[in-house]
């Protein structure tokens, strides 16, 4: 066994790594909760945790792999959870099992994200730096404003929509899907902690996959230097875009993921602020670090949690954590002085630098 | 040098073609360039530019900083278009391309201040240059299906192969950023020619070099030529460089071609001296 | 005349992005951050100006005067403490610490002042001018609001072009590296533009909340992030590109709640915006930036 690992190349046996942390994580988690051993407030956590770490991940690739600030990801993640959800409720009578009912919503939020991705990558990839990053911003906006006056219903006759006005003009039976600013109720909660596992190995696979192969080197390759990726014939735009689709479009199977969670979801849930969130995870997990992105969603989902005994104390005591962890790891004097508190105990500091190398 | 004194460069022939080597089978050269130019807002960087390069011919393009070489390299690859002029490119007229579509027809390069790929290893920057010849979809990436392991095998072959031209494959993983300069300009000519070019344009391939490094440097340029057949267009500072592997020669000045010719016409050239070796001169009498 | 009406709110609510915006494109131009924070900075002003006149009967003036103060001492502090040693940080990490500064700002501002919502009495109370006979009225929040506009805007572009720190901001927005040469103070002249939009951001929390009288401890974050756009909208790094695209973002902003939808207004403004950069990549007054090759 330890004669193969070594033999693995330097990447592989990193994604190794990644993936037997996750086998644990599973293992471990599902022992304590059929024994009982996990609080209720935990265990409510454990598929919002799942969501996270999907679109830390996903955006990791926008952010880390592509090298474009995206803030406006929740936007996908939004567009993913009401299309999952109108199809979950389409097909509650056709699928009567709940886990192929959520794989097929799933997937539904993945393709409606990712044409949405299409649409906003378009126009967004032709800009530059920080102006891209607004205009991501600004595509969130506009998904939450619309989708919170977006009014889907469906009776015998089919799906009925209308934009601002509730009046869907259901046939007799006919029930409303999603009710504007009233967000999406009575959804049937079925995801399960196992299929945001199954979901987290699959995206992941994919990011690892698709970096150590010739379209990922070509996103990164653009990434580091876009005039020298043109000068060897690389076609950038087709490669930008295809990266920026393809996290648009996990990000949507997060979002379904997500709302199928929980019996009631509202479009304002996705805002900027929970784009931010994620890139804060993006970010003090390490760009381009996938295993950090994944440590680092889970870590922060559950700390609000652990600080609920500090109660009104616990937001403030989140932000003032996340200011002293940006400095003491992107300060020189002081990440120098941390790591000599720390002394042997680590090797390297936990944020890798500004643009990382391949995904780990 | 100032403008008035340009009609006297007039005297200097200027043929539409530069040498072409005896030993090319196929006269015609690789590459030709007709009435090249490049405005700039009211600036004409580049005008007039009339040159063609044979088939295995090393060609190159002198001349005084800010003269518009690297412009010239520039309108070649199509980083700029050009504002007149026509560019053949194996008889090819690349009007219209972009510099993807120029590099997949066959012209590859080196930049000035170098361009690589810094967070990428060395053997994934070579393999970026074969990115056109490596032949599986993103599907196929994803999936892992056996194309891909196939086509990877083979693209690490060739790279270590062609990493060797410059006895660089043991440093195949390192970190192309933290190589040393020498280095990184070698590897630069290497995912250059991983594209598999006709004509490599070579962008000061000897900056930063000390003589040893540019001696080796230049075997290694004519050794390319020989073992790959293509033509090399150079811009270099390095005289000894330029009049040791150099056939033909051009020399720009303010824009505009001033002379052209073998390499010792050129240094015979009174307008060249002028413009360019003669004020060399009085600096190292400095 | 409601058409009127119309031009002269957005101009007032432009007025306050401008304002706003103008903090932000000052700090990005010369320290190259997105300070996402600045929004809640405004609250701060909010708040002060709030407590001083509501609570502690202090004269408007003071009231503003004294948020002014605070918030150009919080701007420095969180220079001083948050961004200065971030210096030669990579500008995601930066980013990141202003967004923790934000999250500190609201949740402190809820522990000091609870998130009851507050109403807001107007510095300048609350009657109007009444043009053509009654039919235009224009409260003097809104003459106010845009008296401030303007005298900002004139006040600042000579500030950076007439004096000696004006154009150590220019130096430093160019390349600090050679201001430094130059013997320019470049951490004293980044601290000073601090100083200057968190006063700036005081101003407008008072005006905004003059004109919009709810006060919570997130009511900076929405104009906060519209500024931000306006900025960009003008061309992020330009003084009269902030106070353009501010201007016409609340114009936009008006126009599209009047005439086309109330709750799709801020769909709206974003899509113009996206449409503007769409046309000219650098915003409207943005130098165009080509990279040497």
């Amino acid at each position: 066994m330890t004669m193969k690992i070594k033999k693995m190349s330097k990447y592989t046996r990193r994604n190794f790594i990644t993936y037997v942390m996750l086998a644990i994580l599973f293992v471990v988690v599902q022992a304590l909760v059929s024994t009982g051993n996990v609080s209720s407030l935990i265990k409510g956590q454990l598929v919002p945790i799942c969501a996270y770490v999907v679109m830390a991940i996903s955006l990791n690739l926008t952010v880390g792999v592509l090298g474009e600030l995206s803030l406006g990801h929740a936007g996908f993640m939004s567009v993913g959870a009401f299309s999952g959800v109108v199809m979950a409720t389409c097909l509650q009578t056709v699928v009567p099992i709940a886990w192929l009912r959520l794989a097929i919503a799933i997937i539904t939020g993945g393709v409606f994200a990712a044409m949405v991705g299409v649409i906003v990558g378009i126009p967004v990839l032709r800009l530059k730096g920080d102006y891209l990053a607004i205009v991501t911003l600004a595509f969130g906006e506009i998904i939450k404003s619309i989708i919170n006056n977006l009014y889907i219903g469906l009776d015998s006759g089919g799906l009925h929509m209308s934009l601002l006005t509730d009046k869907l003009n259901l046939a007799e039976g006919g029930k409303t899907i999603l009710g504007g600013p009233m967000g999406a109720t009575g959804v049937s909660s079925i995801s399960t902690f196992t299929m945001g596992m199954i979901l987290i190995v699959v995206c992941l696979t994919v990011i690892f996959n698709l970096v150590n192969s010739k379209s990922g080197r070509a996103v990164m390759a653009l990434r580091d230097n876009r005039i020298a990726a043109e000068s060897v014939g690389i076609n950038v735009t087709k490669y930008k875009l295809m990266a920026f689709v393809i996290s648009a479009s996990m990000a949507g199977m997060a979002g379904t993921l997500f709302a199928m969670n929980y019996s009631t979801v509202v479009a304002s849930k996705f805002d900027f602020n929970t784009s931010i969130l994620v890139l804060v995870f993006v970010v003090l997990g390490g760009l381009g670090n996938m295993r950090g992105s994944i440590i680092a969603a889970a870590a922060l989902t559950i700390l609000p949690e652990l600080l609920r005994q500090f109660q009104d104390y616990r937001m403030l005591a989140y932000a003032i954590v996340l200011i002293l962890v940006m400095l003491a790891t992107n300060n020189p004097t002081l990440s120098a002085a941390f790591r000599r508190f720390f002394g042997s105990f680590r090797r390297k500091k936990p944020t890798s630098d500004a643009k990382g190398g391949a995904a780990q | 040098m100032s403008f008035e004194k340009r009609p006297e460069t007039k005297l200097v022939p200027v043929p539409s073609t530069n040498i072409v080597p005896e030993r090319d089978v196929d006269k015609t050269p690789i590459l030709e360039a007709r009435n090249l130019g490049i405005d700039f807002g009211g600036l004409t960087a580049v005008d007039d530019f009339n040159m063609g390069i044979g088939r295995t011919e090393i060609a190159g393009l002198i001349g005084p900083n800010g003269a518009g070489k690297t412009t010239v390299f520039n309108l070649l690859t199509k980083v700029y278009q050009p504002s007149r002029g026509t560019i053949l490119l194996d008889g090819t007229d690349t009007h219209g391309m972009n510099t993807i579509q120029v590099n997949r027809s066959g012209i590859a390069r080196t930049f000035q201040n170098i361009r690589l790929f810094n967070n990428l290893s060395v053997e994934d920057n070579v393999k970026l240059g074969m990115h056109n010849q490596i032949n599986y979809s993103t599907l196929e990436g994803v999936l892992r299906l056996p194309n891909y392991w196939k086509s990877e095998k083979r693209a690490h072959e060739k790279a270590l192969q062609l990493l060797s031209i410059f006895d660089m494959q043991g440093l195949a993983h390192a970190k192309a950023g933290s190589l040393p300069y020498g280095a990184q300009r070698r590897l630069e000519i290497v995912r250059a020619l991983a594209t598999n070019p006709k004509l490599l344009l070579l962008d000061e391939p000897a900056a930063g070099m000390n003589p040893s490094e540019t001696a080796e440097l230049m075997e290694n340029i004519v050794k390319i030529r020989d073992a790959f057949q293509i033509a090399v267009l150079l811009i270099e500072h390095d005289m000894n460089l330029v009049m040791g592997i150099c056939e033909g020669i051009c020399v720009l000045n303010f824009g505009k071609i001033i002379a052209k010719g073998t390499p010792s016409e050129i240094q015979a050239n009174p307008a060249v001296i002028e413009a360019y070796l003669g004020k060399k001169k009085e600096d190292d009498a400095k | 005349m409601t058409f009127l009406t119309y031009v002269i709110s957005g101009i007032s609510l432009g007025s306050v992005y401008a304002i706003i915006a103008l903090g932000y494109t000052m700090v990005y131009g010369i320290a190259k951050m997105l300070n996402f924070a600045h929004g809640d900075v405004i609250m701060v002003g909010a708040y002060v100006c709030f407590f001083a006149t509501s609570r502690f009967g202090l004269n408007p003036v003071i009231g503003v005067l004294l948020a002014m103060f605070v918030c150009t001492i919080l701007g420095m502090v969180i220079e001083r403490l948050a961004y200065k040693p971030l210096r030669q940080a990579p500008s995601l990490a930066v980013l990141i610490t202003a967004i923790g500064i934000s999250y500190f700002l609201q949740n402190a501002a809820q522990l000091l002042w609870t998130s009851n919502p507050k109403t807001y009495t107007s510095v300048v109370g609350n009657g109007a001018l009444q043009l053509a006979g009654g039919q235009l009225p224009i409260s003097y929040v809104t003459i106010v609001t845009i008296v401030a506009c303007v005298a900002i805007m004139v006040g600042l572009t000579t500030f950076t072009s007439k004096t000696k720190m004006g154009k150590a901001m220019r130096a430093c927005s160019e390349d600090k590296g050679a201001a430094q040469l130059m013997g320019i103070n470049v951490n004293t002249t980044i601290s000073v533009t601090f100083a200057i939009g968190s006063a700036l951001a005081a101003i407008a929390g008072v005006l905004l909340c003059s004109a919009y009288p709810i006060l919570t401890p997130t009511t900076g974050s929405m104009p906060g992030i519209k500024a931000f756009t306006a900025a960009v909208f003008g061309g992020i790094g330009s003084v009269p590109g902030a106070f353009l695209g501010g201007i016409l973002l609340g114009i936009i902003e008006i126009f599209a709640k009047a005439y086309i939808s109330t709750q799709l207004s801020d769909a709206i403004v974003f899509a113009v915006l996206i449409v503007v950069l769409l046309v000219k990549p650098t915003g409207l007054l943005g130098k165009p930036v080509s990279e040497k090759v």
